[in-house]
């Protein structure tokens, strides 16, 4: 699963998109929901958890918490920016 | 309708009635910056018939990089008065509105309701989220663009009954979770490109054509010129507002009169004698200050005032700008009498100038 980065969160993981293992190979839980691939890229991350308002686009489309995720999804972490 | 705006009144989607209602429309565009600046040429130029200006900041150097429409010769001066005298050369119908202040919580309402559409060209996330709860309040329509480094976010909000910005953001990010947009830095053409869409889309708001930017979000990447639109809807929660917050605080960058650190510097090597305060702890100063600065920490402010008594001018510098904004904000209301500047940045900036 690929993440498109913008804003701050591009800063943070220092590269424009991150892959997120999809396959269990790994051993490590897969984020199913909006939610567990915060609380995933967070665990990783620790800086994005500081963010306070952070939309998650799935597909093109602003996604809640609980919305679900599939690795054929196209996502994008958009923090606010603030520059002018 | 004159041949001055032949060129676009013969498009079949635009018109005489395009060329009208642009020149009945009052917009207000809030910063005379790298966005503020392309999304007024353009509007101005196609035909707005009044145009607000907002803005309290002078011309600086480091503003030439991406703000076009001064010039080297426009240094020092007001931003308003620069802007005003080259937007009327370039079209003299326009009513120009000068509104030389910054937007407040105390001042919004009583501006904005006079116009009909508002143009977000800040810098900073408290008077963004004042925009967007003020438009709400008045029931106005605004287009947003903001900036970060190579990218470059529109949307127009409240339109229609359109989502606002709190739908995308409820809550505003502390100034430590975001970069001060000083310090972040931005390609020069980026505010260009994303103003100038947003002069577009204010067309499209006041004329109807097209399709507005509304519920969805442009990121323009201008590294790779891709840009991507993210859908969003409205959340009728954040339609509810009837008042504005009592405070917008911790404002950041732009509403404390701020000088950046590469001004600063040439104050400090030129022979003027200048008052610094550095509001860092005691050991912080030990172990590293400015030769003209004295030390009065923040917690306690209440030693400044033997070294500010005569002063007009008083440049206040921390480590990297923070405190130094804080101690403003305390030092301001006490002395009326006086000129309180940030040194953006603080000593971490000064540092990457003389090392």
């Amino acid at each position: 699963m690929t993440i498109l980065l913008f804003g701050i969160t591009k800063d943070i993981v220092g590269s424009p998109t991150l892959s997120v293992p999809t396959s269990s190979v790994t051993g490590k839980q897969i984020p199913k929901t909006v939610r567990e691939l915060k609380q995933f890229l967070g665990n990783n991350y620790p800086e994005l958890n500081k963010l306070s308002s952070l939309a998650v686009a799935v597909n093109h489309n602003y996604a809640d918490d609980d919305d679900a995720i599939n690795s054929y999804d196209e996502i994008a972490l958009i923090p606010p920016v603030s520059g002018g | 309708m004159e041949s001055r705006y032949i060129r676009q009144t013969q498009l079949k989607d635009f018109g005489p009635e395009g060329q009208q209602k642009l020149a009945g429309s009052k917009v207000l565009v809030v910063g005379l910056g790298g966005l503020g600046l392309p999304a007024l040429q353009y509007l101005n130029a196609m035909g707005v018939g009044t145009l607000g200006l907002m803005d309290q900041d002078t011309v600086e150097l480091h503003n030439l990089q991406r703000q076009t429409l001064y010039t080297e010769n426009d240094l020092g001066r007001s931003k308003l008065e620069v802007t005003h005298e080259k937007l009327s050369a370039q079209n003299s119908d326009t009513q120009f509105i000068l509104h030389d202040t910054f937007l407040t919580k105390d001042n919004a309402l009583e501006i904005i309701k006079t116009y009909d559409l508002v143009v977000d060209a800040t810098d900073n996330f408290p008077t963004r989220y004042l925009i967007n709860d003020a438009c709400v309040i008045l029931e106005k329509p605004f287009v947003y663009g903001a900036l970060h480094s190579f990218e470059g976010h529109v949307s127009v909000f409240n339109y229609n009954n359109g989502p606002t910005y709190r739908c995308l953001y409820p809550n505003m990010p502390s100034p430590e979770e975001v970069p001060n947009c000083n310090e972040n830095g931005v390609l020069g053409v980026i505010p260009g490109i994303i103003g100038t869409l947003q002069a577009l889309e204010a067309v499209k708001v006041l004329t109807g054509i097209g399709e507005v930017l509304s519920g969805k979000l442009l990121l323009f990447d201008g590294l790779t010129q891709q840009s991507i639109k993210i859908g969003f809807k409205a959340n009728p929660e954040n339609k509810k507002i009837k008042k504005l917050q009592e405070q917008y605080e911790p404002l950041d960058c732009g509403l404390v009169p701020s000088i950046a650190a590469e001004d600063f510097q040439i104050l400090l090597d030129s022979q003027q004698s200048i008052i610094v305060l550095d509001v860092r702890t005691p050991e912080e100063f030990s172990d590293q200050h400015l030769n003209k600065s004295v030390n009065t920490p923040l917690d306690h402010l209440e030693s400044a005032s033997e070294h500010i008594v005569g002063a007009e001018e008083v440049y206040v510098i921390c480590q990297s700008g923070k405190r130094s904004e804080q101690a403003i904000r305390q030092l301001d209301p006490i002395y009326p009498n006086k000129r309180f500047y940030n040194v953006l940045g603080g000593m971490n900036k000064m540092k990457t100038l003389c090392p």
